[in-house]
């Protein structure tokens, strides 16, 4: 199975990579972006069959790893 | 008095913290390689310098946090024994839990390095006591990622348990309420931004750091 692990900084703490991206769009015409997040993606293959099963590992590795609670939340894809 | 300071890979301020160290106090001071997984006997002080753990991978501090070294390191701070993490130092101490908190890329997004004052804002902790009631400092910063953050709640905390040790005058980086310091709630571990291993003798442009060390090694 492949994991998908998508982290991005929570809602309400200032996000300036984003902030900049933003500026740069806005500079080349782009004026209709808006809250623009830079984000961290992360990928691994994993043993086993049982996706539910998985879902709760990769869930546990992100406590405890993968992001930091304090300022990141995070999104779980497993795949075939 | 004896101090450890400990190497990560990454690791820069290492040994100006071992010189600064003994200098400001007279301390004796060991080099822990991050992969020990016992310290020195006796230790009054171990410090976290300041650099680039593993790369600042993942997050700053994220991977140091999980060196072997670590454990024996918060076993020690639950001793008693004064823990101080600077810059890279206090990212790791977040990142392992022993402080609360996150640091955030810098507002701004630049790599600030210059001398900052500071605000005491708290004289009667084991850092901060030989400053005989002086209620500014000037030390130098070095962070591209030095941004305080923490949720409301937390920020109330600390300030209500007087555990905002050091504080921006004019704060350089976005960092929640202007902290640039904090302690954990026994006052034995203190996270700073801002170097005091550059700031120890008057040829740095400022000896104030020396007093934290002093301050911390004569709670001992």
């Amino acid at each position: 199975m492949k994991a998908v692990v998508h982290v991005f900084l929570k809602p309400g703490v200032l996000d300036v990579q984003g902030k900049a991206v933003q500026t740069a769009l806005h500079g080349l015409g782009w004026d209709d972006v808006d809250d623009v997040r830079v984000g961290r993606v992360i990928e691994f293959d994993l043993a086993g069959e049982d996706r539910a099963a998985a879902h709760g590992r990769v869930d546990a590795m992100c406590r405890r790893l993968l992001a930091n609670p304090v300022i990141e939340g995070y999104r779980v894809e497993i795949a075939p | 008095m004896k101090a450890a300071v400990v190497v990560f890979p990454g690791s820069n301020c290492d040994r100006d913290c071992k010189v600064a160290l003994e200098r400001s106090t007279g301390a004796q001071v060991t080099m822990v390689w991050h992969r020990e997984t016992a310290l020195p006997p006796g230790l009054d002080l171990i410090v976290l310098p300041g650099g680039f753990s593993y790369g600042d991978y993942l997050r700053c501090g994220a991977m140091a946090a999980l060196s072997p070294v670590m454990g024996e390191v918060r076993a020690a701070a639950e001793r008693g024994v004064a823990v101080a993490g600077i810059c890279n130092g206090f990212q790791i101490l977040c990142e392992v839990g022993m402080l609360p908190g996150a640091l955030l890329r810098n507002a701004e997004l630049k790599y600030v390095c210059k001398p900052v004052a500071l605000e005491i804002v708290n004289a009667n902790t084991r850092y901060t006591a030989a400053f005989a009631g002086r209620r500014q400092a000037t030390m130098t910063v070095g962070n591209g990622e030095g941004n305080f953050f923490a949720d409301d709640a937390t920020l109330d905390r600390l300030e209500g348990e007087g555990r905002v040790v050091f504080r921006y005058k004019q704060n350089p980086n976005g960092s929640s309420r202007s902290i640039a310091g904090i302690v954990n709630g026994a006052g034995n571990v203190l996270g700073l931004m801002p170097h005091p291993d550059r700031a120890f003798e008057p040829a740095l442009g400022s000896a104030d750091g020396a007093l934290l060390f002093q301050s911390v090694m004569a709670s001992a």
